[in-house]
């Protein structure tokens, strides 16, 4: 189904009408910073206006891409394709409305807001283009790219240690990457195209690769895939990331960028490798519940907000992955359902947590305490927030650990059951930390002149609450878009059906 | 006997032009005694910008230079980024108000006649006229590094290039020698069908292969004849680290790349193994070289030398996608290049252009058009998506995969992560680091320069399909 607009184009390419409006600006006199938050707001809201046009126009009965796209590109079978499914719409959301978020987040940064507000948009683009693209090397390309404006933004205007935090996310993930590159060039030479779909349907016909071929290939876009999620063990990057990123930077690492691994994992080694997938499946499942247990664990002794924050975000992926490996509906639905979850729960909990920063310019469990009485509507949502990452039924968090679960036992009870270990775990260390911070005796004095939420904050927070607990009680606002795109599977296993057209 | 009239000359257009002009301005300066001759970067330009438009593909020729001189797409292709690199770096040289304006003319000349010599190179058919190219490329390029006569580093850097490249060439010379010993045939083609026809190869020839390709590789600067690159490129002045290089070096990849690629097809499983591995010492001393460097010019010889290692790569390749990639690739290094040093020129601290790359730190905060643009030539240089290097390399590791060549791909990737480092490097000193020594703008040209290249690196995957379809369609000449 296509419209009369190139409407994802437009999508895609909008955030960049506000970096171009704020070059613009930048040097007319006045109140350069506020002109600069209010545009990039706009164009953000912008965004997600076509976004949501989007959701309104999308036919919820068709599995295929929608409002495709194709252009010339690069030739010989490689060409600019936008499509959006079933599995792509909803981190299209994601990503349209987080971006606001962070902005109307990023009150605290004072330094280069010009900047700042064109790192993210075009950040934007590139993530939204990402879920987009149908053509893998413009997949490649869109995923790789965001490499720039999130280095820029981790070592501009992050925290103390942030320009090893930037090397280390940029360098790690960029290796990763690189030897997936390998793996599309492969691809391209032996398919002669590099359309999603048709590779898909090609890999779904038969043995579209020798069997060690498609190992070799699966591994390599593995080794992107995992760095990114992260899995564990490389999944070391991410902590020091997101504890020296600004808040903004945080939110859209853990609610969108990280998706990018999962998504991918679905998207692209899933159909291309079916073998290859099913054969190596052990091998991804006990990552993901060393991912889920070992982090956990460190994360339950972790006494930095951030930083238990970012372990739980592992662990969180942990199950994405074991989902999506069960090859099992209710596994890859729980997967996808999870992604979305974990994106809007990380967000707030890291927004909460940036909150807590700004007003007492510290993270550490050891300082903190008592502040519920303090700051009493933070306190409820930090709650709810809390209790949706360690997976509370009625949250949003629950169904897709329960889905992911479910999908689990069909293939491995034990791997279902060290999985369950994890959520206990995850709600250990979530009421440790939030225990340490919020109840108790006030820990100092001076907490007490502390604001609770100003409106602004309030309603971000409240947006996402609301977010969290809708989809928690009705699910199948989400599900109903997803389910239309994940193809049934045949017992057994094999993600063979799995060709959208 | 073929009766010479200018018409049969079209193949030579160019060089004539070119060496025509050099030999006008250098009589209009002797009369005029004017070492700032006004009309002379006009002159050279209009040359220059003539030969990039009207250099024909085939097109007429006596025998005798169709013999030694050839002219198909490919050779337009690779001419066509030598001499508008050569304008460029002719601008760029274009001194600044308060730098030196003493040796335009003879810089201009001079650069002229060392084009003609590297259009000669690239188009080169048999040995004596690849020599003879070489030569007249190499030797005005020797007077132009030791120009700047009162600092003692150019002419440091300048007697080494001599010396090196003289070296190289007498070694060139000898092994041109053996060859033709051996074989009896000084044409490229001829050269290769004797040496198929052989039962065997022998001795001689080997030896003297080698040594023409050694010759070849210093050109190059390939590891492991790459030695002179850093010292070199650190101590002539910019303009002219510009034009080796941007001009330099895609002359001598280009003629590399036809020369293996065309005539020495056939024998492409005698020659691969050793591309490979120049391919991988050069990526490795690239990579490896530039980490630990402090000064800018000494940086970005090690990252040309990783950038002629993966050009190397698309050369092993052996293939048509290897041809086209090769082509592709120079295309953008030719970009990337001058915009990087465009953007090393336009901004001077208190005694000339940065030297060391703290002098750049804090650039985003004084000036962030600047430093965008470099950011976004050195992410470009790292192979970043969406920029323009990164098709680069995309093309070049689709034609070695396709070749088989996997490991010398991964090697390629990996290296490509390590020398990422340093360009971001710049990159993090540039905006993360509080701002320093104070940098100043200096000519528009460069300024523009670096605008033009940059906005063509940023938005190359928006419209890359001219530049690929162009080399695609060059390259097709050499593998019907």
């Amino acid at each position: 189904m296509s419209t009369g607009w190139p409407l994802l184009s437009l999508l895609v390419f909008s955030p960049l009408g506000g970096v171009l409006l704020l070059l613009l600006s930048a040097g007319r006199p006045g109140n350069t910073d506020l002109r600069a938050r209010r545009i990039a707001l706009v164009s953000s809201l912008v965004t997600l206006g076509i976004a949501i046009l989007l959701w309104h126009r999308f036919d919820p009965a068709t599995g295929g891409y929608q409002f495709q796209e194709q252009a010339e590109w690069l030739g010989r079978g490689v060409a600019w394709r936008l499509g959006v499914d079933g599995i792509s719409l909803p981190f299209v959301l994601l990503t349209a409305l987080l971006l606001p978020a962070c902005i109307i987040a990023s009150g605290t940064v004072r330094i280069r807001i010009t900047e700042y507000m064109v790192a993210f948009l075009v950040l934007e683009t590139l993530m939204l283009g990402v879920f987009v693209s149908v053509d893998l090397v413009l997949f490649y390309l869109f995923f790789e790219a965001v490499l720039m404006p999130m280095f820029l933004i981790i070592g501009i205007w992050g925290g103390p240690r942030r320009i090893h935090a930037a090397f280390k996310f940029m360098l790690y993930t960029l290796l990763g990457s690189l030897l997936m590159l390998l793996a599309v060039a492969a691809i391209w030479l032996e398919t002669g195209t590099t359309s999603i779909p048709d590779i898909a349907a090609l890999a779904a016909r038969g043995s579209l690769f020798g069997e060690s071929t498609q190992t070799w290939l699966w591994l390599a876009f593995l080794a992107s895939f995992a760095v990114k999620l992260p899995m564990w063990p490389v999944h070391t990057w991410l902590p020091d990331a997101h504890v020296e990123a600004p808040t903004a930077g945080s939110v859209i690492l853990a609610g969108v960028l990280l998706k990018l691994g999962g998504y991918g994992l679905l998207r692209l080694s899933l159909p291309f490798f079916p073998e290859a997938s099913v054969a190596l499946a052990p091998l991804v499942l006990v990552l993901s519940v060393i991912a889920i247990i070992y982090t956990s664990l460190v994360a339950l002794v972790q006494e930095d907000i951030k930083k238990l924050i970012a372990y739980s975000s592992v662990a969180h992926m942990g199950f994405v992955t074991i989902g999506i490996f069960s090859f099992s509906r209710q596994g890859i639905e729980g997967a996808l359902f999870q992604m979305v979850s974990h994106g809007l729960v990380s967000s707030a909990l890291f927004l909460c947590a940036g909150l807590l920063h700004d007003r007492l310019h510290t993270r550490e469990l050891a300082r903190l305490g008592g502040l519920a009485a303090v700051m009493p509507r933070h306190a409820v949502l930090f709650m709810l927030f809390v209790l949706a990452s360690a997976g509370l039924p009625a949250t949003s968090g629950f169904v897709g650990e329960f889905m992911v679960l479910a999908g689990a036992i069909s293939v491995s009870g034990p791997v279902a059951l060290l999985a369950g270990t994890g959520m206990i775990l995850g709600a250990a260390y979530g009421l440790r930390m939030y225990g340490r911070v919020m109840f108790g005796t006030l820990a100092d004095e001076r907490f007490r002149t502390l604001s609770d939420l100003c409106p602004r904050e309030m309603a971000i927070l409240g947006l996402l609450a609301f977010l969290v607990l809708w989809l928690g009680i009705f699910p199948g606002t989400l599900l109903e878009i997803f389910q239309v795109s994940v193809p049934p599977f045949p017992d057994g296993g094999l993600p063979g059906a799995w060709n959208a057209s | 006997m073929d009766t010479l009239s200018l018409t049969r000359l079209e193949s030579l257009f160019p060089e004539l032009l070119l060496a025509g002009t050099a030999l006008f301005l250098l009589v209009l300066t002797a009369l005029r005694g004017d070492g700032a001759c006004r009309a002379c970067v006009p002159a050279a330009s209009l040359a220059l910008a003539l030969a990039v438009l009207l250099a024909p593909d085939g097109g007429n020729a006596p025998d005798f230079v169709r013999e030694h001189f050839r002219t198909d797409g490919f050779t337009l292709f690779g001419k066509r980024l030598v001499f508008l690199s050569a304008l460029a770096c002719l601008w760029l040289s274009v001194p600044a108000s308060g730098e030196r304006d003493d040796t335009r003319a003879e810089f201009t000349i001079l650069l002229l006649l060392s084009v003609a010599g590297m259009g000669v190179v690239v188009s080169a058919a048999s040995l004596p006229a690849l020599y003879l190219g070489m030569e007249l490329q190499a030797l005005p390029l020797y007077i132009i590094a030791v120009m700047r006569r009162d600092d003692p580093r150019a002419s440091e850097a300048g007697l080494k290039y001599f010396v090196l490249g003289a070296l190289s060439s007498g070694l060139f010379l000898y092994g041109a020698s053996l060859v033709y010993g051996s074989v009896g045939r000084m044409g490229f083609h001829d050269i290769a069908d004797s040496i198929a026809g052989q039962a065997g190869v022998t001795l001689t020839t080997v030896a003297g292969l080698v040594l023409v390709v050694s010759g070849l590789a210093f050109k190059m600067s390939a590891a492991p004849f790459h030695m002179w690159t850093p010292d070199v490129y650190e101590g002539v002045d910019t303009p002219v680290t510009a034009f080796l290089a941007s001009a330099g070096k895609i002359t001598a990849l280009a003629l590399f790349a036809r020369l293996l690629l065309d005539p020495l097809l056939p024998l492409l499983g005698e020659w691969q193994q050793m591309v490979v591995l120049l391919s991988l010492l050069s990526m490795l001393a690239g990579a490896l070289g530039a980490l630990g460097q402090t000064s800018i010019k000494r940086l970005l010889a090690y990252s040309s030398i990783g950038h002629a290692g993966f050009v190397l790569m698309g050369v092993a390749a052996g293939n048509s996608q290897g041809a086209e990639s090769v082509l592709v690739y120079l295309a953008i290094y030719m970009a990337m290049t001058i915009g990087i040093f465009s953007l090393v020129l336009a901004m001077r601290g208190r005694d000339g252009p940065p030297g060391e790359i703290s002098a750049l730190a804090g650039l985003a905060t004084s000036h962030p058009w600047q430093a965008f643009l470099m950011a976004v030539l050195l992410f470009s240089l790292a192979g970043i998506p969406p920029l323009a290097g990164f098709f680069a390399k995309f093309h070049v590791l689709v034609a070695a995969v396709e070749a088989g060549l996997v490991p010398l791909a991964i090697a390629g990737v990996v290296l490509s992560v390590v020398s990422a480092f340093y360009y971001v490097r710049i990159v993090r000193i540039m905006y993360f680091d509080p701002p320093g020594a104070e940098v100043v703008p200096a000519a528009p040209v460069r300024g523009h320069m670096a605008t033009a290249t940059g906005l063509f690196v940023l938005a190359f995957f928006l419209a890359p399909a001219p530049l690929v379809t162009a080399a695609r369609a060059a390259a097709a000449g050499l593998f019907p």
